[in-house]
């Protein structure tokens, strides 16, 4: 492998990596909006870091240039479809579960600091 | 590795079924039924149908969502369930899946090159395609001019939608039912109040329409044709209905002018058909259209791919303006 595919394949793997911690994430954490801040964070450093990746292994192709659409594009909606459903479900009153609320009903268990 | 992809969406793809089937609340079952369309749309292109995957991805997640919504903000959130004995339904689908399931060992390994679908008539169309009609795309040869007939059915089965659709919602609503809540009585215009989305929004539409322009006339070459690229023009359409509100999408692509559109589109598909009559070929034999046959062809295919995405957008923009400009059902 040339240098070129290893440092691909290390943009590839940290991806890789913070999809899985946005996966996690949103299995973990306690409510709606924190779930939404680790579900963000494939969306925004998974497809960074991934799309980079891809975009070396093409080197200077045409298919470069689409993987650069793709991922600006996603940059540019992903958050925006965040914020639409954090602001939706503010609105539809669901609130923010805070420190002193304890776990919520329903929810998982969190451990108490 | 592609095995592990294709198991995966296909392992995805059933549980998102069992899942739209099992949730009460409606709008959860079409965001579940969004989710079975994107996995199927991933599963079409593993198993290299770029063509079908592109338009599945357009029409089945994205139009066919909104207009889910569109219709659920006429009517109530929740299913009605009715409990009744089911053993006839249960019967009848044990039995259809053993009956499948019985079939599934006859059936040839995938991408078998002996199995009778890959012998049947697609070596004629990829031997004969390059000869006779000259482009990259050979789904696009098929589906345009090899079975002509089967595309035309099509585009007037999405017209004949189109009206079916139109004549269900022509009656005027009913005055003293006002099920759709809090956002028709306060008459806010779309999301005019999310400054992020709209201006987010407004940056996306221009690029869907050329990206919608791209995938109708660049067909030929790349994946893509008067479907996929129908139903991204009216995704645009549909997405600056959200944004601004329905009325003003209707203002900007009258009702009216969508039919006349619609029925347009239909009538240049079976008009290239007759004008080929006309110049001594058969009904949709483009080789007439040209001196040489080849041009011809790709004449042809062009002025009917165009006929279909007229039609399939027009159709569906018609579809969703109706849906989303009544206020009760």
């Amino acid at each position: 492998m040339s240098l070129l595919e290893w440092v691909a394949a290390l943009f590839l793997v940290c991806g890789g990596f913070f999809v899985l911690v946005g996966g996690v994430g949103m299995l973990r954490m306690p409510d709606l909006y924190t779930r939404m801040h680790a579900a963000s964070v494939t969306e925004t450093m998974g497809t960074l870091l991934i799309m980079t990746g891809l975009i070396l292994i093409a080197g200077w192709t045409l298919a470069s240039v689409k993987l650069f659409a793709i991922l600006l594009f996603l940059l540019f909606t992903g958050p925006v479809a965040s914020y639409a459903v954090a602001n939706t479900a503010l609105i539809a009153g669901i609130k923010p579960q805070l420190a002193e609320d304890g776990p919520q009903i329903g929810g998982p268990e969190v451990p108490r600091p | 590795m592609i095995t592990v992809l294709g198991l995966f969406t296909l392992t995805f793809l059933v549980i998102a079924a069992l899942a739209t089937v099992q949730s009460r609340n409606l709008f959860v079952a079409s965001m579940w039924f969004c989710i079975f369309s994107l996995m199927m749309a991933a599963n079409f292109l593993i198993l290299d149908a770029a063509d079908v995957a592109l338009t599945e991805a357009a029409v089945g997640a994205g139009v066919s969502t909104v207009l889910f919504m569109g219709a659920l903000s006429l009517t109530a959130e929740h299913e009605h369930v009715r409990e009744r004995s089911g053993w006839l339904p249960a019967l009848v689908l044990g039995l259809l899946f053993a009956v499948l399931f019985a079939a599934s060992f006859e059936q040839p390994r995938l991408g078998d090159p002996l199995a009778p679908v890959h012998q049947h008539v697609a070596p004629f169309y990829l031997s004969e395609t390059p000869r006779l009609i000259d482009i990259p795309n050979v789904v696009t040869a098929i589906l345009a001019s090899f079975r002509g007939y089967d595309t035309l059915g099509e585009v007037l089965v999405v017209f004949t939608a189109g009206i079916g659709v139109l004549s269900v919602l022509s009656f005027s609503p009913k005055k003293n039912q006002q099920l759709s809540g809090e956002g028709v009585a306060e008459r806010v215009r779309g999301v005019q109040h999310h400054a992020i989305l709209r201006v987010a929004g407004k940056l996306i539409i221009p690029l869907l329409m050329l990206f919608a322009l791209v995938v109708q006339f660049h067909g030929e070459y790349s994946p893509g044709g008067g479907f996929s690229a129908g139903a991204l023009f009216a995704a645009a359409v549909m997405l600056y209905g959200i944004l601004e509100g329905a009325d003003r999408s209707a203002k900007a692509m009258p009702q009216d002018w969508m039919l006349r559109l619609a029925a347009l589109g239909a009538m240049l598909y079976i008009g290239v058909g007759i004008v080929c009559m006309m110049l001594g070929g058969n009904f949709l034999d483009y080789s007439v259209l040209s001196s040489k046959p080849v041009a011809g062809q790709q004449l042809g295919i062009l002025l009917v791919e165009f006929g279909v995405g007229l039609t399939v957008s027009t159709v569906l923009i018609m579809i969703f303006n109706a849906i989303a400009n009544r206020s009760t059902y």
